[in-house]
């Protein structure tokens, strides 16, 4: 019997290949959609964890306390046997020393004296490292506006806001005046190489780019780094992960009453981003339900069509003497197999291009803006656990439940009622 | 031995405020064997009389006893049990489905009597060998002309070889040699084998073959006549 119902499921394209197309359809939307929508939820935390938080961020408890002042002073310190430690015992992250720091950057003339002098906000980053992951990690290269990267100790990068206020040119002396980690004056010699801009306002205001060991020296901090920042290999937050490793190392520490002991925080321990990840997380939930729902009321209608249109064939079938029960379960069964087999194509065609957008992504760089550059120049997807299940909502549940609704008028009506449908 | 008894038989519809009574005060009783129609105008409630006795419809008020099975009184399961085992239906517009072929519609029947696939086949060629359209069994129904449609409705109907078939207009869309062939085999299996044959018809073709005729006007019975055997049996001018 089974068999004969297959039969006729297969020969009746309108009941198994357009089903089947239109739930794979609606599956792959969904799973596509919701891939985007996270994706781009990582893209809107993706540059502040570029630039400012890492993935994680490694710092002594007295700098955390006062981290928006940079208080060098604070800095941690022994940085090259803490690297050598967290790159042996989590290999799933990049590690990354970093030193921020503040101070004048003064233009010289000719004799000397100062041309022109502004307060400045640095990054140091391991910048001529064989294979530092920093230029990458920081889009240094779309960034780049006039002149070079990195070629040498002694370079650096300026802001192209900046160098224009400053009219400074590429290749000039730029000297910047701080204090070194001990409290002394600190004053050293850099060379533009280059300008960049990043389209972050806070940081095409005024911001200099040195490479660490240019820094660490300035200002005296041999073997030190204001913080270390991990990246996952993959470049993508995950919350579960982070948080577990940040309690994972600050039970470490626990017992160090110091406040010169290091402290982890993840992303979302700075500057309040858990409340506006959260928030994000919600609005990109409310966009997907209410999507997921509007495909849900398109299959459910064709599960309902479908099943209407099937009065006239169920009515023989009754006459036949096939009760009302089996026909309705045999009915919901092949919804069940349409809906799976469909939710299952659309939800692999989905998962296949966003787990392609996911690594490859589109480049629209060439043809924006560069003053977008970090924002969504790419446009990734992101797979999560979620993706594999969200196109049988739709797919599977709403087809099915139209197919049920569409059934009831079987028990509703009167078997002779059918008959006429059919006749008529 | 009697296998339908209508008691004070009464079918109304809802028309809005008011009712339409579609059949009143049946009272009539069908012998195993027959031979018989009911025959009035359109409007009269042949169907509605066919599909109450065929289970497929329940009466308003009153009583209808198919095989000493209450009609009235069936649940659907009990409804459906009982078409699937005693009764086959022909329809005027065939009612084929569709995508099945010949073979397969007339198989379907016994699939629902979950009869095994060896005995199975060899029923259903014989049905299709019967009427005549064994070399029509992979068609579908889109691919048959409509006297061999309703040879396939015939044979769907008479496959399980039922005690009671219940025909509505099953000649309304055949020609007359079709029409004559279609009824020559049903008279064939009622003598041979004693099914029972209840139809609704106005068409004069079939109305010769009767051998009682049950005349329905406005939903009552007005004249119920047996036909005189010899005189009654016709044959092809
Ligand atoms: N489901 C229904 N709802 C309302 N009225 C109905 C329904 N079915 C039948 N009727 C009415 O009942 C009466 C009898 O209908 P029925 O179909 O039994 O007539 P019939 O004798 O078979 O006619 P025909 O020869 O045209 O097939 C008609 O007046 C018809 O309009
Ligand atoms: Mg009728």
């Amino acid at each position: 019997m089974i068999r004969f119902l297959l039969k006729g499921l297969i020969r009746d394209r309108s009941r198994s290949l357009s089903p089947v197309l239109i739930v794979a359809a609606g599956a792959f939307l969904c799973v596509f959609l919701y891939g985007w929508i996270k994706g781009a939820m990582d893209d809107l935390i993706s540059s502040t964890a570029r630039f400012d938080t890492g993935h994680v961020k490694i710092m002594t408890r007295a700098y955390n306390n006062l981290s928006d002042q940079m208080p060098n002073d604070l800095a941690l310190l022994g940085v090259g046997k803490l690297m050598d430690d967290l790159r042996a015992s989590e290999k799933g992250i990049t590690w990354m020393p970093r030193i921020r720091f503040g101070g004048l950057l003064d233009i010289p003339d000719e004799k000397g004296e100062t041309r022109e002098q502004a307060p400045v906000a640095g990054l140091a980053v391991d910048l001529l490292g064989p294979d530092s992951p920093e230029p990458e990690i920081l889009n240094l290269k779309n960034a780049l506006v006039r002149g070079k990267l990195f070629q040498k100790a002694g370079d650096i990068l300026i802001s192209e806001a900046f160098a224009h206020r400053l009219g400074v040119k590429i290749g000039e002396t730029a000297t910047l005046i701080g204090s070194t980690m001990n409290g002394g004056l600190a004053m050293h010699n850099f060379t533009v190489a280059g300008t960049v801009r990043f389209g972050i306002a806070a940081l095409d205001r005024g911001a200099v780019i040195a490479d660490i060991e240019d820094v660490r020296f300035a200002l005296d901090m041999a073997d030190g780094a204001g913080e270390i920042v991990g990246y996952s290999k993959e470049m993508h937050y995950d919350n579960n992960a982070m948080t577990a490793l940040t309690k994972q190392f600050n039970k470490r520490f626990e017992q160090d009453k110091d406040e010169f002991a290091p402290i982890m925080l993840s992303l979302v321990d700075q500057y309040g981003l858990r409340e506006y990840l959260d928030l994000a997380n919600t609005f990109g939930a409310i966009i997907v339900t209410i999507f997921v729902m509007a495909m849900s009321i398109v299959l459910w209608n064709s599960g309902l069509m479908n099943g209407l249109r099937r009065y006239g064939e169920i009515g023989v079938r009754l006459a036949l003497g096939e009760p009302k029960g089996t026909i309705y379960r045999r009915m919901i069964l092949e919804s069940i197999i349409t809906g799976f087999i469909g939710s299952l194509l659309g939800t692999l065609a989905g998962l296949a291009i966003t787990y392609y957008l996911q690594y490859v992504g589109i480049d629209f760089g060439n043809l924006m803006q560069k003053s977008t550059i970090l924002m969504s120049n790419v446009i990734r997807t992101r797979v999560t656990g979620w993706s594999y299940v969200i196109g049988f909502i739709p797919g599977l549940g709403a087809s099915v439940i139209g197919t049920m609704f569409a059934g009831i008028g079987i028990y509703r009506r009167q078997t002779s009622q059918l008959f006429k449908e059919l006749e008529a | 031995m009697i296998l339908v008894k209508t008691r004070n038989l009464l079918k109304c519809y809802p028309m809005g405020l008011r009712k339409l009574t579609a059949l009143k005060d049946i009272n009539l009783e069908f012998q195993r064997g027959e031979f018989c129609g009911l025959i009035g105008p359109s409007g009269s409630g042949k169907t509605t009389l066919l599909n109450i006795i065929g289970s497929l419809d329940v009466p308003s008020q009153g009583s209808v006893t198919v095989l000493d099975k209450k009609i009235e009184e069936l649940s659907h399961v009990e409804a459906a049990r009982l078409r699937r085992n005693h009764i086959g239906f022909i329809f005027q517009t065939y009612n084929l489905l569709l995508l099945y072929t010949a073979y397969e519609n007339v198989e379907f029947p016994l699939l629902l009597i979950e009869m095994p696939e060896a005995k199975r086949k060899k029923k259903v060629m014989d049905a299709l060998d019967w009427l005549g359209i064994a070399d029509k069994a992979d068609s579908r129904p889109a691919q048959l002309s409509g006297g061999e449609s309703q040879r396939v409705a015939v044979a769907r109907a008479i496959v399980k070889l039922p005690q009671l078939v219940l025909a509505d207009e099953p000649t309304a869309n055949l020609d007359a040699e079709n029409s004559f062939n279609i009824l020559e085999m049903m008279v064939k299996l009622n003598r041979e084998i004693n099914t029972t044959f209840i139809f609704a018809t106005h068409d004069e073709k079939v109305i010769r073959y009767l051998r009682r005729k049950i005349h329905l006007v406005d939903g009552q019975v007005v004249k119920d006549e047996i036909v005189n055997q010899e005189r009654g049996n016709p044959c092809r001018h």
